[in-house]
């Protein structure tokens, strides 16, 4: 008998939120993926940064999760968010096309960090069988975005741009710092970068919260930005004004 | 044929009784949206004012009014009663002033008695020797036949609530046929009925014929009823303001004869929307004419009053009357019953502001239209006044023309009745297993046939109780039916229900609508004897168990984990066996409830300490919930454990009370910017999907509340903030500020889904 050797491609996942409805349109199965390459400054989700093993599972046993509660989701999907996605890019790639063999509405939500121009042909399989990318863009100044998240925007605005090349319907969020990327001179710059794309759906201010400090030190780390406040009602108001007047959406 | 039916499709309904046939024939489906509803009128506004201020009169005298003490109460025991008449385009009370409770002896002179002392009224002492000594009453019959089992489980509360005190409640009359045929046509029917019942003259058909008798008097009296206000209800109603008139009086009459404790209104949002149209069309009455009479309608609804025994208002605090009246739902060929004036019901709770009266539950289908479902949910978010069953559940067992009794309780509109049985108390009797019969706070041996040792154990063994608690459940089965047959063979004796079976078919189906409180105390309390390890404590005086030390985890209901729901399935399955192997009165079909209303916090209060770690005293979680704040996993996980209740063995309804923070519903930033969205709308289609998928996952019931806990905490510390608070409990909306302190806790300890 000839021996067949399956190999079981795993995710490292580090939770997931069944009731998930502010990743993506209506309600959704988010699954949040163990690890991240970045070290955002602000990061409410600290306990993801981490690449060791947390719970292992196929993308086959995602999905028959997800059928428990598929009555729920018939307007929304899955999503998969973090840590970093795409850090485990093999992964939610097979994760995706089993999803889009069973009509499920897929969703990645990422900073793609990860992304280089090496690695394309990867990147567009896994495009191939994702309906909506929610991106965070965290500044648009290289300079700025090194210091508060470890790495350069570079290949996140890359990133952006293969999305706009395959016409992918992405969903701009932006996670508003008071006097870190609050300020007009790089929200301008920002829309600017926006206006070059013709594939954005939707673009979202979500103001920075403090709630995330405490996770921080439960695991005994030093957060740095202690001094920066959570944005007023004015100042997103006016942000989101630069932002979205007049955008253009994709149809 | 009759004038008033000018413009109506024929179809059997001309030749016979049924309401039914002329919806079908004669309703129009809406599909749009609610931008045609009207605000309040003036006159809604001075009427609404001046009931405002009773309510906070009644209030301010200590929750009553005024009390009649002397006067029965029948349909014509009292003179017609207004508000402020000039205003009143509906008009009817109870007695004959606003908010005056009515006197209910038949049911139990002491009930009586002790319900109008409660207020400091009394009651004489003739009209007390009347109903002891010349007239004999509800609650004698069943004390006189009450066996010493019964007694015992009663005192011990693994029995609670039983309706041996008070009117049993619901029935829902089908108050439609009195628009639409007029009294006399319905006299004439029960005449019919009666001479068929001629031969053989056995005791069934003997007391059939006394029982149409009865209901023929009472359907005279309903004519007199409207003569005392200026009416004639003997022929059918001519337009839609005397439909209005003529359905609410059936429905007067019934709250003026009978005291039940869910006195519910039916399905009447299609049936009204027939003559609407008509006259919306002729030009009769414009949108805004007709809305305020809806508004006039339903502030009578929320007027109706009974007095109550403190024991009873414990049970169900804040004065709940349960006018529960149903929207929507599908018919049998797939279309829907959505008509506009579904809409216009529930624009009351913003035309009149938000109450807990009368109980506006939706029939949910995911095959609603898409406008009617986004209204309901936006309702829900504003108000949490509304609640929502299954109807592709309930429509294929009860057909595509039943209503909501009290809560959960499905019923075919003027077709089938039910024998209210509140419930008995399935963590009292887990306890009882382990102590053999014994109760475990007052140490009496309730019961005989599974009397056995108390267990002698280090941990306790999970087969070994399991066995005792199905003993146990079997004697709870058989004593309480025993109590149930008793009690509804004596309320038909005694209080008959003369005006609601008047205006039902002479052959009724009747469903004995038992209970079971405390599934989910029960539940984990099993999963941790098997799960963990249980050491059970005993009483070194009397040698019962009466605490635990659990060690170790264990699965707790709430979290869609097979391992302890499937726990909870099979204690329902195997109670539901044990009721139907029993002798039930009256050919009635046993069915079974998991709902609780607000008496989670008395059963717990009267049971000892739970192998779950539940302390003693401490309240049960209502209906089918989990335990508060053990449903760890999210919502979702929640709402799947308790929709694995099997329907088919709780078929009287599984009813879910679920709390979500606004804000887990999603925020105002829609996700397609490019679509036109309303700023709400990312919240009302989420909630649209939760209930879709509650329901798709066979979820029976579920109340909704929208709003935080600091909202509540708030409540309780400023109620003048905050006097028309309403929320849903187990199965009705209840004004926050009514309820009990205990009761306000155990609501704010509640589960509030707020992961996101």
């Amino acid at each position: 008998m000839k021996d067949f050797k399956i190999e079981q491609l795993y995710g490292n996942v580090h939770s997931i939120e069944t009731l998930g409805a502010f990743d993506g349109p209506g309600l959704r199965y988010v699954l949040f993926l163990q690890g991240c390459p970045m070290k955002c400054k602000f990061c409410h989700n600290r306990d993801t940064w981490g690449t060791g093993t947390n719970k292992l599972m196929t993308a086959q046993e995602v999905l028959n999760d997800y059928d428990r509660y598929k009555a729920f989701y018939k307007k929304g999907g899955l999503t998969v968010s973090g840590g970093e996605a795409t850090l485990q890019l093999e992964f939610i790639t097979e994760l995706f096309r089993q999803a889009k063999e069973k009509g499920i509405h897929t969703c990645l939500d990422t900073a793609a960090p990860t992304f280089t121009e090496t690695r394309i042909a990867e990147f567009n399989k896994l495009l191939d069988y994702t309906d909506l990318v929610l991106l965070d863009i965290k500044h648009i100044d290289n300079d700025i975005h090194k210091w508060l998240t470890g790495l350069p925007n570079k290949n996140i605005l890359k990133f952006s741009k293969l999305l706009d090349d395959r016409r992918i319907p992405t969903s701009i969020r932006h996670i508003l710092l008071p006097d870190i990327n609050s300020q007009d001179e790089y929200v301008i710059k920002l829309r600017t970068f926006l206006d070059t794309l013709s594939n954005v759906v939707s673009i979202e201010v979500l103001p920075y919260h403090t709630k995330g400090i405490t996770k921080w030190e439960q695991m005994g780390l030093k957060y740095e930005l202690l001094e920066t406040p959570e944005p007023s009602e004015e100042l997103i108001k006016h942000v989101e004004t630069i932002l979205k007047s007049n955008y253009q959406y994709m149809n | 044929m009759n004038n008033s039916w000018n413009g109506f499709k024929q179809g059997e309904w001309v030749n016979k009784i049924d309401v039914s046939d002329f919806i079908h024939k004669n309703y129009s489906e809406y599909f749009g949206d609610s931008s045609f509803l009207e605000g309040p009128t003036d006159s809604s506004l001075q009427l609404n004012e001046a009931f405002k201020n009773l309510l906070a009169l009644e209030k301010e005298k200590g929750g009553v009014i005024d009390l009649d003490t002397k006067i029965p109460s029948t349909i014509v025991s009292h003179k017609p009663g207004y508000i402020n008449q000039s205003l009143e385009k509906i008009v009817g009370l109870q007695t004959d002033a606003p908010l005056k409770r009515g006197f209910f002896p038949e049911g139990g002179i002491n009930v009586a008695v002790k319900a109008t002392e409660a207020y400091g009224y009394k009651v004489d002492d003739e009209t007390i020797n009347t109903y002891t000594n010349v007239r004999k009453t509800h609650n004698q019959g069943v004390f006189d036949v009450y066996t010493a089992a019964i007694r015992r489980a009663r005192r011990s509360h693994i029995i609670t609530g039983l309706p041996d005190g008070y009117g049993r409640g619901r029935i829902i009359g089908d108050y439609r046929r009195v628009a639409l045929y007029g009294v006399d046509a319905l006299i004439e029917d029960k005449k019919n009925q009666k001479t068929t019942a001629s031969f053989p003259m056995n005791e069934e058909n003997i007391r059939l014929r006394e029982e149409i008798q009865d209901q023929i008097k009472s359907l005279n009296q309903l004519v007199e009823l409207g003569n005392m206000y200026g009416f004639d209800l003997t022929k059918p109603a001519k337009d839609s303001k005397e439909a209005i008139q003529w359905l609410y009086f059936g429905y007067l009459a019934a709250v003026k004869e009978q005291n039940g404790a869910a006195m519910s209104l039916g399905r009447i949002d299609a049936f009204l929307d027939i003559y609407f149209e008509r006259d919306l069309a002729n030009g009769t009455y414009s949108e805004t004419e007709i809305q305020e009479f809806i508004d006039h309608f339903v502030m009578k609804l929320r007027m109706v009053r009974f007095a109550r025994t403190p024991e009873y208002n414990e049970l169900f605090t804040g004065d709940p009357t349960w006018v529960t009246a149903v929207l929507g739902g599908l018919n049998n060929e797939g279309g829907s019953f959505v008509t506009k004036t579904a809409y216009r019901l529930l624009n009351t709770l913003y035309n009149l502001g938000t109450s807990a009266e009368p109980n506006l539950t939706i029939l949910w289908s995911t095959d609603l239209p898409e406008n009617f479902k986004a209204y309901t949910t936006k309702v829900s978010i504003d108000t949490s006044s509304i609640q929502y069953e299954n109807d592709d559940l309930i429509r294929p067992i009860h057909g595509d023309d039943y209503g909501i009794a009290c809560c959960v309780s499905p019923m075919a509109i003027g077709k089938e009745m039910q024998f209210f049985g509140a419930r008995a108390n399935a963590a009292k009797a887990l306890l009882y297993a382990l102590n053999g019969g014994k109760d475990e706070i007052s140490g009496v041996q309730v019961f005989e046939k599974s009397k056995r040792e108390v267990i002698q154990t280090d941990y306790l063994d999970y087969n070994e109780v399991l066995e005792r608690f199905n003993e146990t459940l079997k004697e709870l089965a058989e004593v309480y039916v025993s109590a149930l047959n008793i009690i509804h063979y004596m309320h038909d004796k005694y209080a008959y229900e003369k005006i609601e079976m008047a205006l039902h078919d002479k052959d009724v189906t009747r469903y004995f609508a038992t209970g079971l409180a405390g599934l989910s105390v029960v539940a984990d309390s099993l999963s941790a004897i098997k799960y963990a390890k249980v050491q059970p404590i005993y009483d070194e005086t009397s040698g019962l168990i009466v605490d635990f030390n659990t060690i170790g985890d264990f699965p707790k209901y709430g979290n869609d984990d097979d391992r302890v729901d499937d726990i909870a399935v099979k204690v329902v399955e195997t109670f539901m066996g044990y009721i139907r192997s029993n002798y039930t009165y009256r050919k009635s079909i046993p069915t079974l409830s998991i709902l609780t209303i607000t008496s989670n916090v008395v059963y717990g209060k009267h049971t000892g300490n739970t192998p779950d770690g539940r302390r003693a005293g401490e309240p049960f979680a209502p209906g089918a919930n989990p335990m508060h704040g053990r449903d760890s996993s999210g919502a979702l996980k929640s709402m799947l454990s308790a929709a694995k209740i099997p329907f088919e063995d709780s078929a009287d309804g599984i009813s879910n009370t679920f709390t979500i923070i606004p804000k887990a519903l999603g925020n105002n930033i829609s996700i397609k910017d490019s679509i036109v969205h309303l700023v709400d709308d990312v919240q009302v289609s989420n909630l649209i999907s939760l209930l879709d998928g509650y329901f798709g996952s066979n979820g029976y019931h579920l109340n909704v509340n929208v709003f935080n806990r600091e909202t509540l905490k708030d409540a309780y510390l400023h109620p003048e903030l905050y006097p028309n608070l309403t929320i849903r409990v187990s199965g009705y909306a209840v004004n926050f500020s009514l309820l009990t302190d205990e009761q306000k806790k155990e609501v704010m300890s509640r589960t509030f889904h707020e992961r996101f």
